[in-house]
C-alpha cells in the first residue's frame, strides 16, 4: 500500500484554462526564439539529431544556441510517464504520483550548509531577580554527517513526512568531493525507510550510489521495480541555459532509468522577468526542454516537472521565498504540470526568516497552505529550513510536521450526505427538547475517532508560550525512538563493495 | 456482590455512561447497565448510600479528574461523568434524606437579567451537580427579584451569577445590592463568572469570588466548604 498523502478534493488554481494555454504557447515560442543556450555538447547532439536547429556561439566557453521545434516537445510530453512511482526501503512508504490526480506528498529538503542547534538558557529579570524565563537560543554551525543521520532519523518518525531529501550538507573534515555522495546516500538510507531523493556532488559516484540502492532494494530488477532512490538535477540555469556538468549528470541518470526531477529555479526580477506572465512562460519552457532531453535519452524515463520559481528581494536581489508572489508562481506551475498531466515537484515553506519564530511561521504556513491546496504531487515543503534554504533546524521540522497535520485536516472532504444530515436533524430535535440545550454529549463519539481536529500539540499552559520547549521535547522523544536500519548482511556488502563510506557510519562495527 | 456493583459504578463513572444506552470512552461496557441502573440496583441490594457515593461515584470522578489533568480526558468526558453522577445523586436524594446523610451545599445559579447566554452556566451546573452539590438552575434572563425570592425561600449557601455581555454584567451588582437591601447578603456566598467579568470586577461589586471556569468554581466551593466545616 502506498502512502496516502493529502488528496486535494478541489485543487486551487489561479490560472484559467485560456491563460494556461497562452503560457504554453509563449513557452513554445521561447524555445524557438530565442531558443536555448547549451554548454553541454552531448545534449546539443541529442536534440540536433531529433530535429532541433543548432548554431555555435562564439565565446570563451563553447556553447550552442538550440532552437527546439514544438512537436519535439509535445512528443516528449507524450512519452513521459503520467504516473511515477517512487519506491522506499519500507514498501508501505511507496509514493505513487499520477499527473492528473492532486494527491500531495510532503517531502523534506533541501541541502543546507548550516545546522541550527537550540538551547534553553534561563534569563533573570534585572529589575526583579526573582522573575526568570527560559528562552530558546539558536546556535548555527556547519552541518556534519552525524547531523544528517539525526535529521533522517527524526524525519522517519515525523508522520506527515512522506519522503526524504537530505536536509544538510555534510562538511566533516573526512568528507571530500569523492566520498560525499556515498556518505550522504548511506547516512540517509540507513536512518530512514522512506523514499530518498538527492542531487549528485560528483557524477563519478553515480554508479556507486545506484549499486548501493540495488544492494538495499535486492538487486537491479528489484530497484527497477522499487526505485528507493531518485535524483534531482538543476540542468537548466535561468535564463534558458543547459549547464555542462549538471546536464551530463542528468543524461547519465536518465540512461539508468531511475526517476529524476527536471528542476528549474528562475528568480523573477533577475534571471526571469519580474512579471508573472514572463517568469511563467520562461520556467515552463525551461522545464519542458529538460523533459524533452530526458525522453530523447531514454523514452519513458520517469520525470517530475520540477518548478522552484522565486521572486527577488528588492533590498538584496537575493531570493525571497517568503514573498507571496513566490507562492503564486508555484501554484501556476502546478497548473502547468497538470495541463501536461505530468507529476509536479513544487516548493513551499521556504522562508526568509533566519530562526524559528513568528516570521518563520507566517512565511512558511502561508505558502504551505496555499501551495498544498493547489495539489502538486511532490511538494518539497522545506521541513525545518530557514534563511532561504541555507539553515536547517530539527526543531522547526518538528513544528512543521504539526502544522502540516493541521493543513491535512483542513483539506479533508466535507462529509455532507443524506444519512449524515438525517442523523444531524435527529440530534437537533433531541437537544432542543432538553432543558440545557447543549450538544456536548454528542462530541464524545467523534472525539477519539479522528473526526475532529486536536488541540495544538505544543500549546503552553496559561499565558506562557512553551511552543519551542514542547517541540524540543518532542524532537528528543523522536530521536530516542529506534529506526529500522539496513540489516547487518546488506550493510556488510555495502561496505565491501562501495568505497568511501565512513567506518563510523557502520552501526554494526567495522568487523560486522 | 456489593463490591462488584460499586466497582462497576466507578468504572461507568469513569466511562461517563449515565444509562445502558450510553456509549463510553470505548466499547468495553456497551450494552451493559450504566450508572443510573447500577445505583438503583445497589440501593435495592441495600448497599449503604455512603458507600455508593464514596467508593463508586466520588472514586470514579477522582479518576476522571486525574485523566483530565493529564489531558487524556477532555471537557465532554468530564461533563458526561459529572452528568452521570448528578443523575445518580438525584436518585439517591430521598434515601440520603431518610438516613440523614449530609450532602454538600445547595447552589442557585442564573444568567442575569438581559442576558440569555447560558453555555458556561450550564457547564458549571452539570459539573457542580456531579461534584455532589444540590444545584438549582434558575435559567437565563433572571431578574433580581426572582433571585432574591429564591434565596429567601430556599436558603442556598451559594449563588452563581453568569453574564457574557459587558452590557449585562452590571446586573450582577444589582443582584448583590438587592440581596443587601433584603438583608440576605450574609446568608449566601456569591460567585460570578462569564466572559465579560474579572476578579477586579468581582471585588468592585462585592462578590465573594470570581471563577474563570467550571473547574475553578468547583475549587472555590470546596474551599468555602472547608472553611465552613
Amino acid at each position: 500500500m502506498p502512502r496516502k498523502g493529502i488528496l486535494v478534493d478541489k485543487p486551487y488554481g489561479r490560472l484559467t484554462r485560456e491563460q494556461v494555454e497562452l503560457i504554453h504557447q509563449a513557452s513554445m515560442q521561447i524555445l524557438t526564439d530565442p531558443g536555448l543556450i547549451s554548454f553541454n555538447r552531448e545534449a546539443v547532439d541529442i536534440l540536433h539529431s531529433h530535429g532541433a536547429a543548432v548554431e555555435s556561439i562564439a565565446g570563451d566557453r563553447q556553447s550552442w544556441r538550440v532552437k527546439i521545434p514544438e512537436q519535439l516537445v509535445l512528443n516528449a510530453v507524450d512519452s513521459a510517464p503520467k504516473t511515477v512511482k517512487l519506491g522506499a526501503r519500507n514498501p508501505d512508504n511507496t509514493l505513487i504520483m499520477h499527473g492528473d490526480e492532486p494527491r500531495v506528498y510532503l517531502i523534506t529538503g533541501s541541502e543546507t550548509n548550516i545546522w541550527l542547534d537550540v538551547d534553553f538558557p534561563t534569563y533573570v529579570n534585572k529589575a526583579d531577580p526573582t522573575r526568570e524565563i527560559r528562552m530558546p537560543e539558536f546556535k548555527p554551525r556547519r552541518g556534519t554527517v552525524d547531523d544528517l543521520c539525526q535529521s533522517a532519523h527524526v524525519c522517519e518518525h515525523l508522520e506527515m513526512v512522506d519522503g526524504y531529501i537530505r536536509t544538510v550538507n555534510i562538511q566533516d573534515r573526512d568528507i571530500t568531493e569523492d566520498n560525499k555522495d556515498v556518505n550522504k546516500f548511506f547516512a540517509s538510507l540507513n536512518n530512514n525507510t522512506k523514499h530518498f531523493m538527492s542531487g549528485l556532488t560528483s557524477l563519478k559516484q553515480l554508479d556507486n550510489v545506484v549499486r548501493m540502492a540495488e544492494l538495499i532494494a535486492g538487486g537491479e530488477k528489484a530497484l527497477e521495480d522499487n526505485p528507493i532512490i531518485s535524483f534531482i538535477t538543476c540542468l537548466v540555469k535561468s535564463p534558458l541555459q543547459f549547464v555542462d556538468d549538471t546536464t551530463e549528470t542528468f543524461i547519465e541518470v536518465c540512461r539508468r532509468g531511475l526517476p529524476i526531477v527536471v528542476s528549474s529555479s528562475p528568480q523573477a526580477g533577475t534571471t526571469a522577468p519580474i512579471k508573472e506572465a514572463g517568469i511563467m512562460a520562461q520556467i515552463n519552457a525551461e522545464v519542458l526542454v529538460g523533459i524533452t532531453l530526458g525522453q530523447l535519452v531514454k523514452p519513458g524515463t520517469p520525470v517530475l516537472y520540477g518548478s522552484v520559481p522565486v521572486r527577488a528581494r528588492m533590498d538584496t536581489l537575493g531570493d525571497s521565498y517568503g514573498s507571496v508572489e513566490t507562492s503564486q508562481y508555484n501554484i501556476d506551475c502546478v497548473q502547468m504540470a497538470r495541463f501536461y498531466r505530468l507529476p509536479n515537484y513544487s516548493t513551499s515553506g521556504v522562508c526568509d526568516s533566519k530562526i524559528p519564530g513568528q516570521q518563520s511561521s507566517i512565511e512558511r504556513l502561508f505558502s504551505d497552505i496555499v501551495v498544498t491546496m493547489s495539489g502538486p504531487q511532490f511538494l518539497h515543503c522545506a521541513f525545518g529550513l530557514l534563511d532561504c534554504n541555507s539553515v536547517f533546524s530539527l526543531l522547526q521540522a518538528v513544528l512543521d510536521d504539526a502544522h502540516f497535520k493541521m493543513i491535512e485536516f483542513f483539506l479533508r472532504q466535507p462529509r455532507i450526505d443524506q444519512p449524515e444530515l438525517e442523523a444531524m436533524l435527529k440530534q437537533v430535535r433531541e437537544v432542543v427538547a432538553t432543558p440545557q440545550k447543549l450538544y456536548i454529549n454528542y462530541i464524545r463519539p467523534v472525539l477519539r475517532s479522528g473526526e475532529i481536529s486536536g488541540v495544538y500539540p505544543f500549546e503552553g499552559s496559561g499565558e506562557v508560550d512553551d511552543v519551542f520547549e514542547l517541540a524540543y521535547e518532542r524532537m528528543n522523544e523522536l530521536l530516542a525512538r529506534p529506526v529500522e536500519h539496513i540489516d547487518r548482511k546488506t550493510t556488510a556488502r555495502i561496505f565491501e563493495e562501495i568505497p568511501g563510506i565512513l567506518p563510523r557510519l557502520n552501526i554494526y562495527g567495522s568487523r560486522n | 456482590m456489593s463490591k462488584d456493583v460499586i466497582a462497576t459504578i466507578k468504572e461507568n463513572v469513569i466511562q461517563g455512561r449515565k444509562t445502558q444506552e450510553d456509549v463510553g470512552i470505548d466499547d468495553s461496557l456497551t450494552g451493559t447497565p450504566g450508572v443510573v441502573e447500577l445505583v438503583q440496583q445497589a440501593l435495592e441490594n441495600n448497599i449503604a448510600p455512603q458507600v455508593i457515593i464514596t467508593d463508586g461515584l466520588t472514586a470514579g470522578m477522582q479518576v476522571v479528574g486525574e485523566k483530565f489533568s493529564t489531558k487524556e480526558y477532555f471537557i465532554p468526558d468530564m461533563l458526561a461523568s459529572a452528568e452521570a453522577v448528578g443523575t445518580a445523586m438525584d436518585i439517591m436524594k430521598p434515601v440520603l434524606e431518610s438516613v440523614n446523610v449530609e450532602t454538600k451545599g445547595k447552589l442557585a445559579i442564573a444568567t442575569v437579567k438581559g442576558d440569555i447566554h447560558d453555555i458556561g452556566k450550564n457547564i458549571v451546573a452539570i459539573l457542580l451537580k456531579g461534584a455532589g452539590y444540590e444545584v438549582h438552575d434558575l435559567g437565563v434572563d433572571v431578574p433580581e427579584e426572582k433571585v432574591v425570592e429564591f434565596v429567601r425561600e430556599e436558603k442556598p449557601g451559594y449563588l452563581g451569577l453568569s453574564a457574557l455581555l459587558t452590557t449585562t454584567m452590571t446586573e450582577m451588582g444589582v443582584v448583590i445590592k438587592a440581596l443587601e437591601e433584603n438583608k440576605l447578603r450574609s446568608s449566601v456566598k456569591v460567585l460570578i463568572g462569564g466572559a465579560a467579568v474579572s476578579n477586579e470586577f468581582a471585588q468592585e461589586i462585592g462578590a465573594d469570588a470570581y471563577c474563570i471556569d467550571a473547574f475553578q468554581a468547583t475549587k472555590v466551593l470546596e474551599e468555602f466548604e472547608i472553611a465552613k466545616a
